[in-house]
């Protein structure tokens, strides 16, 4: 850890960069701090150094060090891009949703309100003709309340939940039905308002028939939502096999009819569960052997001639077939040259891995030998020895140095080390130690990657999600379909495959039909 | 049947069998059986002299089939059919070696053990080891 002190000469600012942490554990960030000479601006908190008075100290120039600790107030380039970021995360000011959302909220009060309206506008617009409601009427409100109610329930359980992703384009069955609905109360009202509104009917008791007969129906509707929305897709019919491009990690699912947009969520956030975390780390070596390769051969033209810039049509043959010509020299070059790459290549991963093993030697003797400092006080030897007693972070923290050493040397031999800051390995260790677990189990999420969800917010990227498909991504899966969705360093490749119809025969065999006998020597007749 | 050492070479008197496979229905058929083999129990082998001798016999001949026809005899042990040999062969290659579907005709080395009589008796004093 170096202090530095840059001074600049002007009386009223005095520039410090303070603590500069250079340790490979974490870059901490670099805090600039502006101190200005007038006292109105407080200083940042706990400033042990000495001189913010330059007239009065003489040597204030050549020894002044002030070395303060993280305060409240500064705020260091980090946050600043943090704070941009989660202001783009949280206000998500796309129209769309909010246009859908009011229509919906339209929607529903209209499908609400509707029978009630039914019920009511006769009653206000002709009391003195309408019939008197008898038994079996008002027998009928009820069943109208009631099913209006659990017309209420079912639509808040399936709509009512918090959108979990956007989708580039619209939800097509979601559009249909509510074009239906629409369509449906439409022609109610018209019905309605014709029929009975125009004529003023007075038997009131069709009137409440006809809006229960409403109700059924839109409960109905609801039926259709949910197998059209929801049950539909249960089935399996697909088979996609998703293939991350930069490492080739693939894994199967099954899943039903769906479009392909629903299709790429799906898919999405199965990857956040099992796939393990995209480490670019990882590729940097064999992007330099790749480099090499490239490196090693040159392409000169002995005889003068300049293959044309452009192939164009057919008169540019010669061009065509030169270029054409030069590569496969170049390919026929690279297969017979002595390439050892590959020699060098075996010992390297040889000797990386033998470096792992005993970097992760050192470091699980180092975890079990911290854990071996605290122990759980129980009840009542707290009442009997009072001991210096800590809370899980406090624990955490004071068994942390002993194995960070370790720690860090195998992060970073495993190129892991950005995955993992120090805050959240001893947020981990305080809740190892908090939930009773063993060495090996704290050890666990640092010696394999895990998936995605497990690591902090900036290694999730849940926003920046591209679908790249030839067919229209509302359209269903095919057999044969395959699309991309695009991150930013990485995509991942999902090819689909119809589930093959399985047709199964049935063979009875009677459990007393199991004999044998010894084999003497076999004869076969040919 | 002479004396086998393993590792050592094998010297028998032969004969030449040509069998015709017939065709019936989908498969080529040869009308005989066969039994033995390195990975089958030679001391069940009812046709060898040598109870420790794991090649291939003759087990069985359909009466009236292409064996039959072409003179082979049961308990004749096959040492080689179509130039390959098949003193040193499991039960399966050795079944796999005469049904194959490409070839029509199967040529076998056989010996069995009256024929070293008969080369003995006509040689009259000249005994063939």
């Amino acid at each position: 850890m170096e202090s530095l002190t840059v001074m600049d000469a002007e009386e009223e600012e005095v520039l410090q960069v303070l603590e500069v942490c250079q340790t490979i554990e974490e870059f901490r960030e670099v805090i600039v701090t502006t101190i200005e000479e007038d006292s109105n601006n407080s200083p940042p908190v706990a400033s042990s150094g000495t001189g913010t008075k330059p007239s009065q100290d003489d040597n204030w120039g050549e020894t002044t060090t002030a070395v303060t600790g993280t305060s409240e107030h500064s705020l260091s380039q980090e946050d600043i891009v943090r704070i941009t970021k989660d202001l783009e995360d949280s206000v998500g000011l796309d129209c769309r949703r909010y246009f859908t959302l009011t229509l919906a909220v339209v929607m529903g009060l209209l499908v609400f309100l509707t029978p009630v309206a039914f019920l009511v506008l006769p009653h206000l617009l002709w009391p003195e003709k309408l019939q008197s409601c008898g038994t079996a009427c008002e027998g009928l409100f009820i069943s109208v309340a009631f099913k209006l109610l659990i017309l209420l329930l079912a639509v808040w359980a399936l709509f009512f939940r918090s959108p979990r992703a956007g989708l580039p384009r619209v939800f097509v069955f979601r559009a249909l039905l509510a074009v239906l609905v629409l369509l449906f109360v439409m022609s109610y009202w018209l019905f309605y308002g014709v029929r009975i509104l125009d004529t003023q009917d007075d038997n009131y008791q069709g009137i409440v028939q006809y809006a229960v007969s409403l109700v059924d129906a839109l409960l109905f509707i609801h039926y259709l939502a949910i197998v059209l929305l929801e049950l539909r897709q249960l089935q399996p019919r697909f088979s996609v096999c998703v293939m991350r491009s930069t490492d080739g990690e693939k894994r199967h699912y099954n899943l039903g009819q769906l479009s392909i947009q629903r299709a790429a969520l799906a898919v999405l956030e199965h990857y956040y569960c099992d796939f393990p975390v995209h480490n670019p780390a990882l590729l940097s070596a064999s992007k330099s052997r790749a480099a090499k390769h490239l490196a090693g051969l040159k392409v000169y033209n002995v005889d003068g001639e300049f293959p044309a810039a452009l192939a164009e049509g057919p008169g540019n043959n010669a061009a065509a077939g030169m270029a054409h010509s030069q590569s496969r020299a170049m390919i026929a070059a690279a297969a017979r040259r002595r390439d050892t790459s590959h020699n060098e290549l075996y010992y390297e991963d040889a000797e990386h891995e033998r470096r792992v093993r005993k970097r992760k030697a050192r470091l699980v003797v180092a975890v079990e030998e911290a854990f071996t400092h605290i122990k759980r006080m129980q009840e009542e030897e707290q009442k009997k020895t009072p001991v210096d007693v800590m809370d899980p972070r406090e624990a955490a923290q004071a068994i942390f140095p002993s194995m960070a050493r370790a720690l860090q040397k195998y992060l970073r031999t495993t190129k892991q080390q950005h995955c993992h800051s120090m805050e959240s390995i001893q947020q981990h260790l305080a809740f190892c130690i908090t939930n009773n677990m063993t060495p090996k189990a704290f050890l666990e999420s640092y010696l394999s990657a895990g998936p995605t969800l497990q690591y902090s917010r900036s290694h999730w990227l849940a926003r920046q999600w591209t679908l790249i498909s030839d067919a229209s991504v509302t359209s269903g899966l095919s057999d044969g379909c395959v699309f991309q969705l695009k991150c930013v360093d990485f995509s991942l490749v999902v090819t689909t495959k119809k589930i093959p119809y399985i047709q199964m025969s049935e063979e009875y065999i009677d459990p007393k039909s199991h004999k044998f006998v010894l084999r003497l020597q076999s004869e076969t007749s040919v | 049947m002479s004396n086998f050492i393993p590792g050592q070479p094998l010297v028998a008197v032969v004969q030449r069998i040509e069998i015709k496979k017939l065709r019936q229905g989908d498969n080529l058929i040869l009308g005989f059986s066969i039994g033995g083999g390195i990975d089958q129990d030679p001391g069940q082998n009812p046709f060898s002299d040598d109870k420790a001798d794991k090649g291939i016999y003759v087990t069985r001949i359909t009466p009236g089939g292409p064996a039959e026809t072409a003179d082979l005899k049961m308990g004749d042990k096959i040492m080689q059919v179509n130039g390959y040999d098949m003193t040193m062969m499991t039960h399966d290659q050795a079944r796999k070696r005469l049904t194959k579907k490409n070839e029509d005709v199967v040529r076998l080395l056989v010996t069995r053990k009256s024929l070293e009589e008969a080369v003995k008796n006509s040689m009259g004093g000249y005994q063939r080891q």
